[in-house]
């Protein structure tokens, strides 16, 4: 059976992302329980292949993986054959000989889940490749609102600071707006992607336009990305003009942050600390929602696990 | 002008043949006619008799094609292409003449090289081959090159192609030793600054891809700043590959105030979008100037109907499929061209109406010639034969026979166009016959 691949929050449709909510759901429920792991996918092997550093990511889906009593691999870029100078084709050709159902791939390179995707039968999995997309980042965030907050549909929601470099943003702006919601672009020109509304959101250069939002989704300044492009005057001339801190909010406001954060940056240290943000919940629901979107890749996705289904798994 | 250039070309007997029956258009000299075409001893006319015979019945016959852009690889990149792969790639394509640029490995630029490629194509080259010479040493754009023994030596003109002459004290001064050689300088514009780490154009599709953009100010900043020297200077420019709305704009204007300036187009900009780069496919999709917004398409074949874009150029750039087969960032500019440039622009531009096959065949040929100053093919009579032969209403499938060029990084791979070259006679002899 040829499997299904996750590259973009584009290839789902509106009832797909629907779906895997559901089923992180049920996962969730699950997770409440002494017995953590479920024989869903006892004799399947995913391969997480990360060739960009990653804390959260790579270990939610190490753990979902497990949690799913899959057969994990895992493998890094620094210490491969990668380092040998092996180019990801030969990398996938050769695991590829191992009989993977999934790979799992976090690359610098804008579309290297899709070249990946060539050169395999297997599913392959986007967990962020270059500035293109983050689609489980996505997923996770909206079943965080959901969960924490409500119904996305109508909900308004801010991402702030440098979208240029973000593909949690990208994924988010799509999965948000197709799912219903309301989002507006906030920063300074300069890190605001050009024709930005085409993107159907609207966009703002000034912080105070925060205080309509319902959710206020902070990203991480991304230095890294940035090359000498000056993009910003200063990090000290950015924290002052749009760093969101308790004083920016209003009372009600919930704030998101995909991290690894940069206090004092985009965020005060102070709001990261409070614990009535929704950025640890973020990090806790990153498992049970990459449970969800291994399980529809790679088990009938048609079919969300019902407790018929949940039960038989504890028995 | 200058008569030191050189074209050259293996030796090979003479084509001595009749074509029967075939429509002839030749829109320098205002032919289009059914007859029979005689090429004898090489030479256009004559004799028909105890010639071969072809059945021209349904196919037409042109003066062959004019590329002034193309990548050869030679020396350094010969598993990319070469220039017995290219030249026969070129005749495949109708082309009876081609100029190849000097990005090459190491640059084109000192009279040992140019040297040894000008012995190369005396034995390898199907078509007429020809070279452009960098206009700055190693093209990093600082130390003009030797370009009156080069003039001598008989490149046809001077080009960093791959990269701009970023300083503008630079090109004044080759605008200045212009009235030495008399060869064009032919440019590829670019503001790198603008450019940056760009690696398609920057409109909506990249915002959506998260891709670094290419802004088309920064082709037509870079040609506004030469239209200026070169008017100061008295010189002759001719503008690579124009992709974008905001350039037209600057070469018209320059047009206007009387700038010697010519300026080509690739089929690639003229077909296709950046809409095309959602696949991220580096292999067809990835190339500098990158493919452009529709509206900027738009632009391209109107200034390529009214002139203010001279000529057809492909800007053939192979590359081997290990080099395009990595991520959209990392993968290298280039597609190749020769063999679809006629079959996907009369497929795309003349079948559905928008350009006449005449003012095609011109384009890529008398007008091609004259952009850089070369004297253009046509079927007058006792010429030395330039012709194609190409049947309008077979079509072919790219790459599925395989191509002439060593590469398969084609915009078009896969797609079915109409117009199959059966025949090229290049420089009197028989290049490709299908």
């Amino acid at each position: 059976m040829e499997h299904r691949s996750l590259l973009s929050i584009a290839d789902l449709s509106g009832d797909d992302i629907r779906r895997v909510l559901t089923t992180a759901q049920r996962f969730t429920e699950l997770l409440g329980r002494d017995n953590k792991k479920v024989p869903t996918l006892r004799g399947r092997t995913v391969i997480n292949l990360f060739f960009e550093a990653s804390t959260r990511t790579s270990t939610s889906f190490e753990l979902a993986a497990k949690r799913l009593s899959a057969d994990v691999i895992n493998i890094k870029g620094s210490g491969s054959s990668v380092e040998k100078g092996e180019s990801l084709k030969d990398t996938i050709l050769t695991l590829n000989a191992y009989g993977p159902d999934i790979f799992v791939i976090r690359h610098k390179g804008v579309g290297a889940c899709h070249l990946a995707s060539r050169f395999t039968d297997a599913a392959v999995l986007n967990a962020g490749d270059g500035k293109h997309e983050h689609p489980s980042q996505a997923l996770l965030d909206l079943y965080t609102i959901e969960r924490e907050i409500g119904s996305l549909d109508g909900m308004h929601i801010a991402i702030v600071g440098d979208v240029v470099h973000s593909r949690v943003a990208r994924s988010d702006i799509m999965a948000m707006t197709a799912m219903g919601a309301k989002v507006t672009l906030v920063g300074p020109p300069t890190l605001i992607p050009w024709k930005a509304e085409s993107l159907g959101v609207s966009t703002s250069y000034d912080i105070r336009d925060i205080a309509d939002a319902d959710v206020v989704y902070v990203l991480r300044m991304q230095h890294e990305r940035m090359g000498a492009g000056g993009f910003v005057p200063s990090l000290r001339e950015y924290a002052t003009r749009y760093g969101v801190s308790h004083a920016r909010l209003r009372p009600g406001q919930r704030v998101m942050h995909a991290g690894p954060i940069n206090r004092g940056v985009e965020i005060s240290s102070a709001l990261a600390d409070d614990p009535a943000t929704l950025i640890e919940r973020q990090a806790a629901n990153g498992l049970v929602v990459r449970m969800a979107i291994l399980y529809d890749l790679l088990v009938e996705p048609s079919v969300v696990p019902g407790p018929a289904t949940m039960e038989a798994v504890a028995a | 002008m200058s008569d030191t250039r050189r074209l050259v070309q293996a030796p090979a007997d003479p084509a001595n043949l009749v074509i029967e029956n075939v429509r002839i258009l030749d829109p320098v000299n205002g032919i289009d006619t059914v007859g029979d075409l005689v090429v004898r001893d090489g030479r256009i006319g004559g004799s028909p008799d105890g010639l071969e015979r072809i059945d021209g019945a349904g196919k037409v016959a042109v003066p062959g094609f004019v590329d002034p852009h193309v990548h050869l690889r030679t020396p350094g990149k010969e598993d990319c292409e070469d220039i017995a792969s290219g030249s026969r790639a070129a005749a495949a394509g109708g082309f009876v003449t081609i100029i190849a640029m000097p990005n090459t490995q190491p640059v084109t630029d000192g009279v040992s090289i140019v040297g040894s490629l000008i012995e190369q194509a005396e034995r390898q080259a199907a078509v007429r081959v020809g070279f452009f010479a960098a206009i700055t040493m190693g093209q990093e754009g600082t130390t003009l090159t030797e370009q009156g023994e080069l003039t001598d030596l008989g490149v046809c003109g001077f080009s960093d192609d791959g990269r701009p002459v970023e300083s503008a004290e630079v090109m004044r001064r080759a605008l200045q030793y212009q009235r030495i050689t008399n060869l064009p300088l032919v440019l590829h514009e670019e503001d790198m600054s603008l450019s940056g780490a760009g690696v398609m154009h920057e409109g909506e599709v990249s915002t959506r891809l998260g891709l670094a953009g290419i802004p088309g100010i920064s082709e037509s900043i870079q040609v506004a700043r030469d239209a200026e020297l070169a008017l100061y200077e008295g010189g002759r420019i001719h503008i690579c590959h124009v992709s974008a709305t905001e350039t037209v704009a600057v070469v018209r204007r320059a047009k206007q105030a009387g700038v010697r300036i010519t300026a080509e187009v690739t089929p690639h900009h003229l077909l296709l979008t950046d809409e095309r780069v959602a696949d991220l496919d580096a292999a067809r999709n990835k190339m500098n100037p990158p493919l452009r917004a529709e509206a900027d398409r738009q632009v391209l074949i109107e200034a390529l109907i009214d002139g203010t874009l001279d000529c057809i150029a492909t800007d053939h750039a192979p590359h081997r499929s290990h080099e395009k087969e990595r991520t959209f960032e990392e993968a290298p500019f280039g597609v190749t061209g020769l063999e679809t440039a006629f079959a996907s622009c009369y497929t795309h531009l003349v079948k559905p109406g928008i350009l006449s096959l005449e003012l095609l065949v011109r384009r890529m040929g008398a007008d091609a010639a004259a952009a850089v100053d070369l004297p253009g093919p046509s079927l007058t009579e006792g010429s030395i034969a330039d012709v194609a032969l190409i049947d309008l209403d077979a079509t072919t499938v790219v790459g599925a026979d395989g191509f002439q060029s060593k590469s398969t990084n084609s915009a078009f791979l896969g797609e079915e166009l109409s117009g199959v070259v059966d025949l090229t006679i290049a420089g009197g002899q028989v290049a490709w016959r299908k």
